[in-house]
């Protein structure tokens, strides 16, 4: 199979050079992120102007592990289907110390999800299709070539610079969105700290295109006899294309590893002989866990990588930028449609960044545990996985990254009663389930729609102002979803005659034991900040 | 305080004894693996967050609760 040729995209040609231009929102990055929360938006009618300073789409495969909770989102956005055609779909782990396996592990042992634990994809193809529906919308200014080199906020928003092949102009925007990356120009042009742990260690990525039979599984070797001393991560991708992660030490020279000789020799050792295979992409990295103080500052607020880093174990980077703007993009756009306070944004940073700080400690444990400093690290680690392979007991403590969960919103202030705490607490994102309509299989994430919802089972509440109700039913009834298997009514735990506040990012908000309005409409007005 | 403080072996001589023999021919790396992997076993044996962390602050010679500090001797 010939290698996949990126799109390049027009360049912006500004109308009026030198001239001033004003939006609502501008989004500034037009990566996974930033196009995520462009669609995101545009979904709920609100426009935005993109910028991106190149005009094609990301280098390298990068984030390839989408998780079930951001196929869940790209399925509200309408692109679900897409990542299901196109990925490598993958539940089971496995992990292998020096020659044997250690053991494996099934990040979706029930069935009865819409979408899989992982689906393994190019970056570049969520962002094509995420730019396709974006185009499709109608209502976001795609700029390519278009470069931000200044930033100025203000109460009502802030001033941008952007700098195109055409010259430079000013877009003042009421609301700025940051996805600009790691190495984020907003961040930066607003002087904010940046901090965490740096890690020494270094990483060769090498994508792979060959024809394998490795399963569709992940798997990660410590200390294989191919590369000796060091880690090993296998992701299989689309298009005969493979992900070969090698932790090369503290001491490896990135200029030399970077070597394409040198790196198919690493490849052949691990292969075996007589196994052809292409280099694809190749990269040296290293990481630092770290994020921004604030997420929102005034008008201005950060997404994925500009407000957090994170290591690449365990999948959070993309899955936890994905997340930003599901949870952003709902309370932007009723604040926008004035159904909403501005300090409803406030709840951004009090949801997102215990959300980061658990990405941030999740990939700090794991990367600990992948590359032990010093002796006694290393002898906890390597008793770790010797245990593991016949004692269970040892089994929890191989961390070769705690794969992305979505995180639970626990502590938020938009959280409304448990008056039945069972499964599923506020905060939780709503698991999804099989379900009936009209008597035809569907899932019941698909029915939920863009806005606050009330899920009730075994009754009939009365009609809400801004509120849609769902009917969980557990035999067929018209215009009612029928619960057939329980997993849904399960899963929530809902008893008979109780329901659920449901935020527009499938969040439960809420959850009451009778459907009595007053507590409902209390809880849909903290959900707002009102 | 879980964690007990007062003498609990019937034959302390006897387990020294046998920590030693265990450790007998081992260079320093599988001397400490031994040593971890016996943590391990025995942290979750006791299964009591409480009691190991209070296991931990002890080793560390430093009050439970406290930061840690190097002990001293």
């Amino acid at each position: 199979m010939s290698a996949w040729v990126p799109p390049r995209y027009a360049h912006h040609v500004p109308p009026r050079p030198g001239g001033v231009e004003q939006a609502r929102v501008a989004i500034v990055g037009g990566g996974l992120v930033g196009l995520t929360a462009a669609l995101d938006l545009a979904r709920r009618g609100i426009a935005s102007v993109l910028l991106d300073e190149d005009d094609t789409l990301s280098t390298g495969s990068r984030a390839i592990c989408f998780s079930q909770r951001t196929l869940e989102i790209m399925g509200r956005l309408g692109i679900g289907q897409r990542f299901l055609d196109k990925g490598i779909t993958w539940n089971r782990g496995r992990v292998f110390f020096r020659d044997r396996e250690a053991y494996s592990f099934d990040l979706l042992p029930e069935s009865g999800h819409e979408y899989p634990a992982f689906v393994n994809l190019q970056q570049y193809y969520a962002e094509q299709w995420l730019i396709e529906a974006c185009e499709a919308s109608g209502l976001v200014d795609l700029r390519w070539g278009s470069r931000v080199t200044g930033v100025v906020p203000r109460a009502d928003g802030a001033a941008l610079e952007v700098e195109t092949r055409s010259g430079p102009y000013r877009l003042d925007a009421e609301w700025v969105l940051a996805c600009d990356g790691v190495h984020s120009k907003v961040r930066r042009a607003l002087d904010l700290p940046f901090t965490g742990q740096v890690f020494d260690d270094r990483f060769l990525i090498a994508d792979v295109r060959m024809q394998a039979d490795f399963p569709s599984e992940r798997w990660f070797w410590f200390d294989p006899p191919f590369h000796p001393g060091q880690s090993v991560l296998l992701h299989k991708q689309p298009d005969d294309l493979w992900r070969i992660d090698f932790q090369l030490g503290r001491d490896a020279d990135p200029e030399a590893e970077r070597e394409p000789e040198r790196v198919r020799a690493r490849v052949a050792a691990m292969l075996g002989e007589g196994v052809a295979f292409d280099l694809d992409w190749v990269s040296v990295y290293t990481f630092r866990c770290r994020r921004l103080e604030r997420f929102r500052h005034g008008r201005v607020l950060f997404l994925g990588d500009a407000a957090h880093q994170v290591s690449p174990f365990g999948a959070r980077g993309g899955n936890g930028g994905v997340q930003d703007a599901d949870n952003l993009c709902w309370k932007l756009a009723i604040v926008l449609q004035g159904e909403a306070p501005e300090r409803l944004l406030d709840s951004y940073d009090a949801e997102r960044i215990p959300a980061a700080d658990e990405n941030i400690r999740h990939s700090s444990r794991a990367t600990d545990f992948i590359t032990p400093k010093g002796s006694a690290c290393r002898a906890y680690r390597d008793a770790v996985l010797e245990l593991a392979r016949d004692l269970p007991l040892a089994r929890p403590f191989v961390n070769s990254g705690r794969l992305s969960q979505p995180a639970v919103l626990r502590d938020s202030p938009l959280n409304g009663p448990d008056e039945a705490p069972r499964a599923a607490p506020p905060g939780t994102a709503c698991p999804d389930a099989p379900i009936l309509r009209d008597g035809q299989p569907d899932w019941l994430l698909r029915q939920f729609g863009q806005g606050f919802l009330l899920l009730a089972r075994e009754a009939h509440p009365v009609k809400m102002e801004g509120l849609r109700t769902v009917e969980l039913r557990d035999s067929p009834r018209p215009g009612a979803l029928h619960d057939h298997s329980g997993l849904a009514a399960a899963r929530l735990g809902l008893a008979p005659g109780e329901c659920a506040l449901v935020r527009p990012d499938q969040h439960i908000a809420a959850r009451f034991a009778t459907t009595a309005p007053d507590p409902i409409l209390a809880a849909l007005r903290r959900a707002r900040s009102l | 305080m879980k964690l007990r403080r007062d003498p609990n072996l019937s034959d302390p001589d006897a387990l020294y004894a046998a920590l030693m023999e265990a450790h007998r021919g081992l260079d320093e790396a599988a001397s400490r693996r031994l040593d971890a992997k016996l943590v391990l076993l025995l942290a979750n044996h006791i299964g009591d967050e409480a009691v190991l962390k209070e296991a931990l602050d002890l080793a560390r010679g430093t009050v439970p609760g406290q930061d840690a500090a190097p002990a001293t001797d």
